[in-house]
C-alpha cells in the first residue's frame, strides 16, 4: 500500500482516538464555583474578547485575577481571542462578560472540543507527520509505525482532549522548531520555538537545548564570519518574534512586567498537589516546604536544573524533577522529546511515556477519564510493542549503555519492565477502586506520584548514561534531539 | 515492522476492539433501551410472560434464541447494576449500565472475529512472498473487522449485529470449506436469533437441496435425479428441526402473533434506500410530511394519499420476482459455493430493495459477504466499492447528533481510503476497478454529503422540510444499490460455466 494512504489512515485513527476521548468529561465539569481548566479557557475567551488588551493581565473590576486570571504568555491570549470571536458568532452567551461564568452546555462543549482539534490539525499533527517521514531512519513502514505510536501517546490526548488544554499548540510549535533545525533551517526553527515559548512559558524546559545547539552550531561554523552572521540572524529572528507577540504590552513597562509576574508565579510555592518530582517525593520523607523558605526553594531548583544543557529529554526531565512550581501536566514537556526517541530507543521511550501517562492518573480520575485512560494506555502499549518490536530492544547493544554496561549488566531489564507495568496496572486498579484509609486520604495519589518519580529518575539516569557513553560523531548528529 | 505471518490478525482484532471502546460514551439510539428492556424481561419475568410483557413500548420481537442470549447476558449484567434488570426502570441508563451494554457488544463480537478468521482462511493466497499489507487475507480481515457499517451501527447506534453476522459469515465460510452440515447448523441458529436472515434463506434452501442433497451432477451440469441422497436431506432436516425445537420449545403457541410485522407499514421508519423510498419521495413532492413521522422508530402504518399504497402482498411478490432468477440459476447451473454466495448476495439485495419494513442496516447483509468476493475478483471489487460506499453513506442519517459527525466522517474516510487503495493494489494487474461514470457517481455522494450535513442545516428550508436530507440521501443511494444489484445479477447469470463440484 502506498505511504500516503497508510499515513492518512493513521492520522484518521489518531483523530478518532482524540475525538473519542473528547466525548468524555472535562476538568471541573459541573463543579461550581471554580470549575476547572475548561472554564479557565472559556473565561479567557470572555476576558480577551470583551476587555481592552491593557486590562487582560491586570486585576480590575471587570477582570478578577483570582478567578482564573490569565497566566500564560500573550500568544495564548490571542488564541483565546480568536476562539472567542468564533464563539460570539455562534452563541454570544458563551462569552458574555460576567454572565457567562460557569457556562456549560452540550453545544458549548462541542465547540470547545472542536477548537482543540482544529489547533491540533493545524499545528501538532502535521509537525509529527513531517518529523517522522523526514527525520526518522528506516523503511517507510517503520516511519509510519513510529508516527502512529507518536500520535497515540496517551498523555497528550488525555490532557488536551479530556482534561482540556491546548498543549498541542505549544508542543507543536516546539516540534516544528526541532523539525526545522533538523532540516538545517535554523532561523525558521528559532522562530517556531519562540512562538512555542510565547504560547506557554513551560517551553523554557526545552530552551536550553535549543540555545546550546544553536550556539554550538554558530561556534562550529566559525564565530568570525558565517557563524557570527548566523548568530545575528537567529538573534534578530528571536527578538522580532518576541517583539511581535508582546507588541501591545511594550508601550508601557508596567504592562510587560505585569505579564511576567502573571506567567512566573514565584509566590505560589515549591509545588502544588501531588506531582512526581523530587521535591514532592522528598516531601513525604522530609517536609522540605516547611524547612526551607520560598526564595531558597527557587535557588535550589535553579542549581539542580541548569547543568543539563544538551539532550532534550534529559533537560526537560531535569527541569521537571527539580523545578519550582511544577504541575503534573508538565511531564508532557519531557514526553515530547521521548516520543522522538521511539525510533532509537523504543523500549525506554515507551516505558517512560507509559509512566508519564500513569503519573497523571489521579488527575484523570478527578476528571472522570478512567475509561479513556485505560483504552489509550492499552492501545499505546500494545501498538508500540507490536509495531516497533520494542521488547526485542533490551539487549545491551540496543539499550546503548556502551561503556557503562558493566555497571548495569546485573539489572534484569525485561523483568524490571514487566514488574513496572504490573505495578502501574495494580496501582491504577487500586486508585480507581479502593477507598484509602481515613488517616491517609492521599495514600493513592502519593503512591502513584512516588512510583512515577522512581520511573522518571530511572529514565533520567539511563538517558544520561546513553548520552555520555555515545561516541562524539554520533553525539553531533544527536544534538538536535 | 514486527508483523510476522500470523500475528497481524490478532493485532487487527485488538486494535478494532480498543477503537470500539472509544465509543462507550457516544450517542446511543433507542435500541439501547430496547436491549436493556429485553435484559430486564428475560431476567425478571417467567418464560411464559416474555412475549406478552408490554410495560415498555419496546416489546420482545426477536426469535426465542435471542431471548435466551439476553437471559445469559443478564446474569453478567447483575454484577454491574442490578437496577437495569427491573422492567419498570424505563430508560434506565446509569454509567454502569452503559458500560455493561457497550462491553457486551464488544465482547460478543468475538464470534465475528472468529468468523472473519475463518473467511480469511478460505481466500486463495497468490504464490510468492508478499508484503503483509498486500495479501488478500489481510485486506479481507480489515474489510470485515473494521467495517464502517458494523462499527457505526453496533458500537454507536447500538445493536448486536457483529455477533449475528459472525454466525452468517461462519456459515458461509463452512460452505466454502465444503462443510455443509456445519454451515446449515450455523444458519439454523442464526435464523432463530434474528429472523431478518430469512432474506437469504432461499439461497440456502435451494443450494443445499440442489448441491448437497443431490450428490452428483450430470456431465452437462444438469441435475442427476438418481443421485438424490435421502440421508443427507434427513440430516439437514434434523438439524433445522432440533435447533428450532431448542429455540421455540416453550413458545410455540405464544410467538405467532408477534413475530412478523405484517401489520406494520411497508414504508420503513428510517432512510433505507429501497424502491419504496423512491416511490414515497415522488409522493412527497406533492405533500409535506407531518413532523416526526418517519424516523420516530416506532413501527406505524403509512398510507400514500396520491400514489397507490403498497401492501405486504405486493412486496412479497416483488421480492420473490427479484430473487427468482438468482435462485433458479443456482438450481439449473450451480457454480458451487461461489455461486451460492452470489445468490445469497442477490437475495439479500432483492429483499432489501423490495422487502417489507426494511431497515437501512440490512444493507450490511449484502456488504459483508461481498467482501469475500471482492478480494478475489476484480469485477466484484468494483461492485463492492460502489455498494459499500453508497450503502455505508446511507447509514449516515442513523447518527444525526453533531458530536458524532466527526466520528462518522473520519471512520467513513478511513474505510473508504483503505478499501479503494487496498483493492486497487490487489487487482492492479488487471486494470482499473471503476468506470469513469461510476467514479462520477461516487464523487456525487461527496456533494450530497456536504449538502446534507453542512449546507442544509444552515439553510432556510431546515424548518419547513426537515426530512429533505434524509430523502435525498436515500434516493441517491438507492440508485447505487440498484446498480450494484443489476451488476451482481449480470455477473451471476453471464458467468461462464465451471465444472460443478462434487460434494
Amino acid at each position: 500500500m502506498q505511504t500516503w494512504s497508510l499515513v492518512s489512515i493513521c492520522v484518521l485513527l489518531a483523530i478518532i482516538a482524540r475525538w473519542g476521548v473528547s466525548l468524555n468529561s472535562y476538568s471541573g465539569a459541573g463543579k461550581p464555583p471554580m470549575f476547572g481548566d475548561y472554564e479557565a479557557q472559556r473565561h479567557w475567551q470572555e476576558v480577551t474578547y470583551n476587555l481592552p488588551i491593557q486590562e487582560w493581565y491586570f486585576n480590575t473590576t471587570n477582570n478578577d485575577l483570582n478567578y482564573w486570571g490569565l497566566d500564560y504568555p500573550p500568544l495564548t491570549a490571542y488564541h483565546s481571542w480568536i476562539c472567542a470571536y468564533i464563539a460570539k458568532t455562534i452563541n454570544p452567551e458563551w462569552v458574555e462578560l460576567h454572565k457567562s461564568r460557569g457556562y456549560e452546555s452540550t453545544q458549548h462543549k462541542l465547540f470547545m472540543r472542536m477548537t482543540v482539534l482544529v489547533a491540533d490539525l493545524l499545528i501538532y499533527i502535521p509537525a509529527v507527520v513531517l518529523y517522522c517521514l523526514y527525520l526518522t531512519d528506516g523503511s517507510s513502514k517503520k516511519k509510519v509505525s513510529i508516527m502512529f505510536c507518536f500520535l497515540l501517546y496517551p498523555g497528550l490526548i488525555l490532557i488536551d482532549y479530556g482534561h482540556f488544554q491546548y498543549n498541542g499548540v505549544s508542543l507543536g510549535f516546539a516540534l516544528w522548531g526541532i523539525l526545522a533545525l533538523g532540516l538545517g533551517w535554523d532561523v525558521l526553527g528559532s522562530m517556531a520555538f519562540s512562538l512555542a515559548l510565547n504560547y506557554k512559558q513551560m517551553e523554557l524546559y526545552h530552551a536550553l537545548p535549543f540555545f546550546c545547539y544553536l550556539l554550538g552550531k554558530c561556534i562550529k561554523t566559525g564565530l568570525i564570519g558565517r557563524g557570527l552572521f548566523l548568530l545575528v540572524r537567529i538573534g534578530v529572528t528571536v527578538l522580532a518574534t518576541f517583539a511581535l507577540c508582546w507588541l501591545p504590552f511594550l508601550a508601557e513597562p508596567s504592562q510587560a512586567m505585569q505579564v511576567v509576574r502573571r506567567i512566573f508565579p514565584v509566590a505560589r510555592g515549591l509545588f502544588e498537589d501531588k506531582v512526581a518530582n523530587t521535591w514532592c517525593s522528598l516531601n513525604t520523607l522530609i517536609k522540605i516546604k516547611s524547612i526551607l523558605s520560598g526564595d531558597s526553594h527557587f535557588t535550589l531548583c535553579f542549581l539542580f536544573s541548569v547543568p543539563q544543557c544538551h539532550f532534550k529529554v534529559n533537560s526537560s526531565l531535569a527541569f521537571f524533577l527539580f523545578s519550582f512550581q511544577v504541575h503534573e501536566k508538565s511531564i508532557l514537556l519531557a514526553a515530547l522529546p521521548a516520543c522522538l526517541l521511539l525510533n532509537d530507543l523504543p523500549l525506554m521511550a515507551l516505558w517512560f511515556l507509559q509512566a508519564s501517562t500513569f503519573s497523571m492518573l489521579p488527575l484523570f480520575l478527578k476528571d472522570g477519564l478512567l475509561v479513556p485512560y485505560i483504552v489509550t494506555s492499552l492501545g499505546f502499549l500494545f501498538f508500540s510493542i507490536y509495531l516497533l518490536s520494542a521488547l526485542d530492544h533490551c539487549s545491551e547493544d540496543k539499550l546503548r549503555l556502551g561503556a557503562y554496561n558493566k555497571l548495569f549488566y546485573w539489572l534484569p531489564k525485561m523483568d524490571l519492565f514487566y514488574i513496572s507495568i504490573a505495578a502501574m496496572v495494580g496501582l491504577s486498579i487500586a486508585t480507581a477502586v479502593l477507598i484509602p484509609p481515613p488517616h491517609l486520604p492521599d495514600l493513592f495519589p502519593v503512591l502513584v506520584s512516588t512510583t512515577a518519580f522512581l520511573h522518571f529518575l530511572g529514565t533520567f539516569i539511563h538517558f544520561n548514561v546513553v548520552q555520555f557513553s555515545e561516541p562524539p560523531s554520533r553525539k553531533s548528529q544527536k544534538k538536535s534531539n | 515492522m514486527a508483523a510476522d505471518s500470523c500475528s497481524w490478525f490478532p493485532a487487527l482484532a485488538v486494535g478494532v476492539s480498543l477503537l470500539k471502546c472509544f465509543f462507550i460514551s457516544a450517542y446511543r439510539s433507542t435500541d439501547f433501551e430496547v436491549h436493556r428492556n429485553w435484559l430486564a424481561i428475560t431476567h425478571s419475568l417467567p418464560v411464559s410472560r416474555w412475549y406478552y410483557e408490554n410495560t415498555s413500548e419496546w416489546t420482545l420481537d426477536y426469535p426465542p434464541l435471542f431471548a435466551w442470549f439476553e437471559l445469559g447476558l443478564s446474569q453478567v449484567a447483575r454484577r454491574f447494576d442490578a437496577n437495569m434488570l427491573q422492567v419498570e426502570n424505563l430508560n434506565y441508563a446509569s454509567p454502569a449500565t452503559v458500560l455493561f451494554q457497550r462491553l457486551s457488544v464488544i465482547v460478543t463480537d468475538v464470534v465475528f472475529i472468529y468468523a472473519a478468521r475463518e473467511c480469511c482462511r478460505c481466500v486463495r493466497e497468490p504464490k510468492g512472498s508478499r508484503d503483509v499489507l498486500s495479501r488478500p487475507s489481510f485486506v479481507l480481515a480489515v474489510l470485515l473487522l473494521w467495517n464502517f457499517g458494523l462499527l457505526v451501527v453496533d458500537h454507536i447506534h447500538f445493536q448486536y449485529n457483529g455477533f449475528l453476522f459472525g454466525f452468517l459469515l461462519l456459515s458461509v465460510a463452512k460452505h466454502l470449506q465444503s462443510q455443509h452440515l456445519q454451515g446449515a447448523l450455523l444458519f439454523a441458529f442464526l435464523l432463530n436469533l434474528k429472523h431478518i436472515y430469512l432474506y437469504v434463506a432461499p439461497a440456502y434452501g435451494v443450494y443445499l437441496l440442489r448441491s448437497y442433497c443431490f450428490a452428483q451432477d450430470n456431465k452437462d451440469g444438469s441435475v442427476r435425479w438418481s443421485s438424490f441422497s435421502p440421508l443427507r436431506l434427513l440430516a439437514l432436516g434434523a438439524i433445522v428441526t432440533s435447533v428450532c425445537a431448542l429455540s421455540f420449545g416453550p413458545f410455540i403457541a405464544m410467538v405467532r402473533g408477534r413475530e412478523f410485522f405484517f401489520c406494520s407499514g411497508a414504508a420503513p421508519s428510517g432512510s433505507a434506500p429501497s424502491v419504496y423510498r423512491v416511490i414515497k419521495n415522488t409522493h412527497h413532492d406533492v405533500e409535506e410530511l407531518p413532523p416526526a413521522s418517519m424516523t420516530g422508530g416506532l413501527v406505524q402504518e403509512f398510507e400514500h394519499s396520491v400514489l397507490p399504497s403498497v401492501t405486504p402482498a405486493v412486496t412479497l411478490v416483488c421480492t420473490l420476482l427479484s430473487i427468482l432468477p438468482a435462485v433458479a440459476s443456482i438450481w439449473l447451473r450451480p457454480h458451487g459455493a461461489q455461486g451460492f454466495l452470489r445468490c445469497l448476495l442477490l437475495c439479500a439485495l432483492g429483499c432489501f430493495m423490495f422487502g417489507w419494513h426494511v431497515h437501512e442496516k440490512a444493507i450490511l447483509i449484502a456488504i459483508l459477504p461481498l467482501s469475500i468476493l471482492a478480494v478475489e475478483s476484480r469485477e466484484d471489487a468494483g461492485i463492492f466499492l460502489i455498494l459499500t460506499t453508497t450503502g455505508h453513506y446511507s447509514l449516515f442519517p442513523l447518527l444525526f447528533t453533531p458530536a458524532e459527525l466527526p466520528i462518522k466522517v473520519v471512520l467513513m474516510l478511513m474505510f473508504t481510503i483503505f478499501s479503494f487503495t487496498a483493492l486497487r493494489k490487489l487487482h492492479s494487474a488487471q486494470g482499473s476497478l471503476l468506470h469513469p461514470l461510476e467514479v462520477i457517481y461516487l464523487l456525487g455522494l461527496v456533494a450530497v454529503a456536504i449538502a446534507c450535513e453542512v449546507v442544509f442545516p444552515l439553510s432556510p428550508w431546515q424548518q419547513r422540510l426537515p426530512f429533505l436530507p434524509l430523502l435525498v440521501t436515500s434516493v441517491y443511494c438507492a440508485m447505487g444499490v440498484c446498480y450494484a444489484f443489476l451488476r451482481l445479477y449480470a455477473s451471476l447469470l453471464l458467468r461462464r460455466e465451471e465444472k460443478p463440484k462434487q460434494l
